[in-house]
């Protein structure tokens, strides 16, 4: 067992984490980066399509052009990044239980920020275990990480940008989509998108639902169904498609176990995906010293998790001492400005009133405490 | 079915290949791909059978969260082969149940 002494530690090296390692570490600090995966960036490396937003997030400029420039930004930093490490726990003193290279190894940090983003839900009906249903998310890596088509006649399931985004992004990898379902009345997604598969003749079946997946060993048929405005299914309106895989594209969960180990407390917000860890403007949760970014703080989008990355780093950076509280305020007005134009609009407004709700949960918990933690 | 040529990305390198075995039969791949992605370009989808119903089970996260793709890899059972690069020469077996480092289970 070795033990490996940093200023900050951060678990998680995709939008949110990478941006934290940046930030802290061009402040002066110490920053070690720990990701299991064998390459870093996250899911930003699957995003092929241009970003939203405004010029300061880098609309018009594809995820993973983003993710290159992120990387480059953070080795020029100093920050130590760690891959193929496995983080498996974590202490109320916040110590940190580290695989790297096949040795054990205890990360003991004066800030830990954990950014280890979410994962995607399932939904269960009969034949969803059959293989060739599997989420959104699993065959976009597949095509433009992995390079392999998951099908040929692919249905998805759920209308949000993920179930638009990679429909769009299945077509383009060459794959038949055969039909997008959706149990709302309506769309979810940006128009933009949903007008991109709706003119390359993707028929939409809102109001429905899988009624069952069929297949021996894999999948070969998907049967859906018409639902009422209490989503129960009609009978009588069933329709039969030959498929050979089901996306569910049917929201994400942030992946918050390292943080209930270390003992924060949580809310429950659905529109972030679940139960979130309280933290405040600065991105620190209920366990002083212990720090939450990107979609592990509820499910947003990578934009988003850039920009609470970089207010956890600055923020760290200047608990640690490495920025003065004027310089810290200037970039904090920054992100904060940057974070409130990303969460407005028809679809933002949404995000910024549950990141409301979270914080004045987080405010509640502090006055409980006595003002302080 | 490998994507060599796509509309926003690069053309694919295939010029790295190597060789992995499932259930016995080889296997071509690409060098440093996760071994789920070598078994679907071969038309692999079913990678293990559940421990109560015997149900076959294939990717489902593509991003080792799920466990869904678990296999015996080089007889290490329980393996995520979503996330585990292949190895020249790799013996990869469908998983029953919770599998065994014994290596007991047969190809199937």
């Amino acid at each position: 067992m070795k033990i490996k002494e940093v200023d900050v530690a951060i678990v998680g090296a995709g939008s949110a984490g990478l941006s934290a390692a940046y930030q802290a570490a061009t402040a002066g600090a110490k920053v070690l980066v720990m990701d299991e995966n064998r390459l870093p960036g996250g899911q930003l490396f699957k995003q092929i399509h241009k970003f939203f937003g405004s010029r300061a997030h880098q609309a018009g400029t594809r995820g993973y052009v983003i993710g290159q420039q992120l990387l480059e930004r953070v080795e020029k930093s100093g920050a130590e990044v760690w891959l193929n490490t496995l983080v498996y726990g974590m202490q109320k003193d916040c110590s940190l239980g580290v695989i790297h290279d096949g040795e054990h190894y205890v990360v003991k940090a004066k800030k830990v920020i954990i950014a280890t983003g979410a994962k995607e839900n399932y939904l269960a009906f009969p034949g969803s275990t059959l293989p060739g249903v599997m989420g959104a998310g699993a065959a976009q890596t597949m095509i433009n990480v992995n390079r392999v088509l998951p099908g040929q006649r692919i249905m998805m399931l759920g209308s949000g940008n993920v179930g638009l985004i990679v429909s769009y992004q299945l077509m383009q990898a060459g794959a038949d989509v055969v039909a997008l379902v959706e149990a709302a009345p309506g769309i979810g997604g940006y128009g933009v998108h949903a007008g991109k598969i709706r003119r390359a003749g993707v028929p939409f079946y809102v109001s429905h639902t899988i009624k069952e997946v069929i297949g021996k060993d894999e999948v070969e048929k998907v049967t859906i169904v018409q639902v009422d405005s209490k989503f129960q299914q009609i009978p009588g309106t069933e329709k039969t498609f030959d498929v050979d895989t089901l996306c569910l594209a049917v929201g994400l969960n942030p992946m918050t176990e390292l943080i209930w180990m270390a003992g924060c407390e949580f809310c429950f917000i659905p529109a972030f995906g679940g139960h979130v860890p309280l933290h405040d403007r600065n991105m620190e949760t209920s366990v002083a010293g212990l720090y939450v970014a990107g979609d592990v703080t509820g499910v947003e989008e990578a934009s988003s998790a850039m920009e609470e990355g970089n207010m956890a780093g600055v923020a760290a950076a200047e608990a640690l001492g490495y920025l003065s509280a004027e310089d810290a305020a200037a970039k904090k007005a920054e992100i904060t400005g940057r974070l409130n134009t990303l969460r407005s609009g028809q679809f933002g407004e949404k995000r910024r009133v549950a990141k409301e709700q979270q914080l004045q949960y987080m405010a509640d918990y502090q006055a409980k405490k006595g003002g302080s933690l | 079915m490998r994507i060599v040529e796509h509309p926003i990305l690069d053309e694919l390198d295939t010029t790295k290949k190597v060789t992995i075995y499932c259930d016995g039969q080889p296997v071509e791949a690409l060098e440093g791909e996760p071994i789920a992605s070598a078994l679907m370009n071969a038309g692999i989808r079913s990678f293990r059978y559940t421990v109560k119903r015997h149900e076959k089970r294939g990717i489902f996260c593509a991003i080792g969260r799920c466990t869904d793709c678990m296999m015996i890899v080089d007889g290490v059972p329980n393996t995520r082969t979503c996330v585990t690069p292949v190895r020249d020469g790799m013996h990869v077996k469908t998983q029953d149940g919770l599998g065994s480092f014994e290596q007991k289970e047969e190809a199937k």
